[in-house]
């Protein structure tokens, strides 16, 4: 435990640099995924014909690991291999691979009374959409965010192999001098930063459907 | 050479050169090689997390007991950071496998110190997505069903094994999908362990001289390519076995979602129908 501590006191500058690309990598794939997914998982939905190509094409793209894509987008956007933007461009790719299946299936697991009564109501179009049917599906869609968050984080790490600047490298640096200490308070980030993630998810998705509150004290 | 522009990698068109030339293809350290080993690697941990994690899957979707304990423990474990897992491992146990002999040529001299920690790794991560979509599947039949098969004089056993398990048998074959689907791909992250072999050994040596037009970097694409290509038809193989081995009473049901003949009852397992 001590050399625990002393390791974080002699890096600390170096783990609070890479520990804020690290949250970046892991944040924003996410939340760019999620902006892109609605849209798209809402066209799975609505054109059921399109949801076969659209859900199991895209899932082809999730059997690719992860260590591939890092490799290949640096050639295809031409960045250099370092370039945490490859890190962040495949993640969202995968993200919004995850999430497009979550968000069609959450539309499509809003009962249809609910919307034929809405309907009744005299929402129309777009109203409906946007007022009734997406934040009924927000705790299922909320459900496919977790996992897609949590594992994004798990994600991040693996990106160290290719040599990416962020937490990740104390594993690395651990497995060099064959120390526990920058592996414990890697392994300590990661779970850390997954958790505080997890919260926020959580958090966002009560404030969001504040109708289960009233239901459920 | 030739480097495509600004980021000083050899360029794509490279990688098709590296399938072309036959030295990559064969030899210990060939492409053929390193996907025996990382097919070999597939099955027997995935063969050994199934083993676990169906029986305790059974025993918790007939019993109700513990799911919640086992869904925390699924979520904790995709939290941890796989790379961080295997070199923690590697760090503490290594050093304490005296195994210095190999076996042949899958199992290299010198070898098991790494190859233990690498499969566990793999090993403790390929079993929640079985373990869940098992209980699942069990938690997913009719408590109706369940009954009349307890009262037609099975015991509990007999209810698990003629009843349960092959009511639940098309979620747990899509875990068990996933889980090889995972395996494949960790595998590529274990070869960061020494002397692990596997499709990710092209991945990780390659960063060694990444320009080197052998051994870097379209070394590590086609590796990576080759890992992809794998998964893929693992995947395909493990659909048709599903097809194949479900009681085509479920899976009517479930692959084609035709109307149930008796109106006003849907079909039933159809857990993706919604309305």
């Amino acid at each position: 435990m001590n050399q625990v501590t002393s390791y974080v006191e002699s890096n600390w500058q170096q783990i609070q640099q890479w520990g804020l690309t690290t949250v970046w990598l892991a944040a924003v794939p996410v939340v760019v995924g999620l902006a892109l997914a609605v849209p798209c998982g809402w066209i799975a939905y609505r054109y059921k014909w399109l949801e076969g190509p659209l859900v199991s094409g895209l899932s082809v793209i999730y059997t690719v690991p992860s260590v591939v894509l890092f490799l290949v987008l640096p050639d295809v956007f031409g960045t250099k291999i370092l370039d945490p933007f490859n890190v962040m461009a495949a993640l969202t790719i995968y993200s919004f691979v995850l999430l497009v299946r979550t968000v069609s299936g959450a539309l499509g697991s809003v009962p249809h009374s609910v919307l034929s009564a809405a309907g009744a109501m005299g929402y129309t179009g777009r109203q409906l959409v946007l007022r009734v049917h997406l934040p009924l599906a927000v705790p299922v869609i909320a459900a496919g965010v977790r996992v897609a968050a949590v594992s994004n984080v798990s994600l991040v790490s693996v990106a160290s192999v290719i040599g990416t600047a962020q937490l990740g490298q104390l594993f690395i640096a651990g497995n060099n001098t064959s120390s526990l200490a920058p592996i414990i308070v890697g392994l300590f980030a990661f779970m850390a930063i997954a958790l505080v993630y997890d919260l926020v998810i959580i958090t966002l998705t009560r404030l969001l459907t504040p109708w289960h509150r009233a239901v459920a004290p | 050479m030739t480097l495509a522009d600004g980021n000083g990698l050899p360029g794509l068109d490279r990688v098709g050169i590296w399938f072309n030339d036959p030295a990559n293809w064969w030899g210990s350290n060939g492409l053929i090689a390193h996907t025996r080993e990382h097919l070999l690697y597939t099955v027997v941990v995935t063969a050994a997390a199934a083993l676990v994690a169906i029986p305790v899957g059974l025993v918790i979707g007939h019993t109700g007991r513990g799911t919640a304990v086992v869904a925390g423990l699924a979520n904790t474990l995709r939290a941890v950071p796989t790379l961080g897992f295997l070199i923690f491992l590697i760090v503490v146990l290594s050093p304490h496998i005296p195994v210095r002999r190999g076996w042949g040529t899958i199992v290299p001299a010198g070898s098991v110190p790494y190859l233990v920690p690498a499969l566990i790794v793999v090993l403790i991560l390929a079993i929640p997505p079985i373990l869940t979509s098992t209980y699942a599947g069990v938690q997913s039949l009719d408590a109706a069903t369940r009954d009349a098969a307890a009262g037609t004089g099975m015991t509990s056993l007999q209810v698990i094994r003629k009843v349960e398990l092959p009511c639940a048998l098309p979620l747990i074959i899509s875990g068990l999908r996933s889980a090889t689907l995972q395996v494949i791909a960790t595998l590529t992250v274990a070869a960061y362990a020494p002397l692990v072999g596997g499709l990710g050994r092209f991945i990780i040596d390659g960063q060694q001289n990444l320009g080197d037009l052998r051994y870097g970097y379209p070394a590590m694409v086609a590796g990576g390519i080759a890992v992809a290509v794998l998964a893929l038809a693992v995947d395909g193989t493990l659909h048709v076995v599903l097809r194949r081995t479900v009681s085509p009473g479920l899976t009517s049901v479930s692959a084609t979602r035709r109307p149930s003949p008796v109106p006003g009852k849907r079909p039933r397992l159809d857990s993706s129908a919604t309305h």
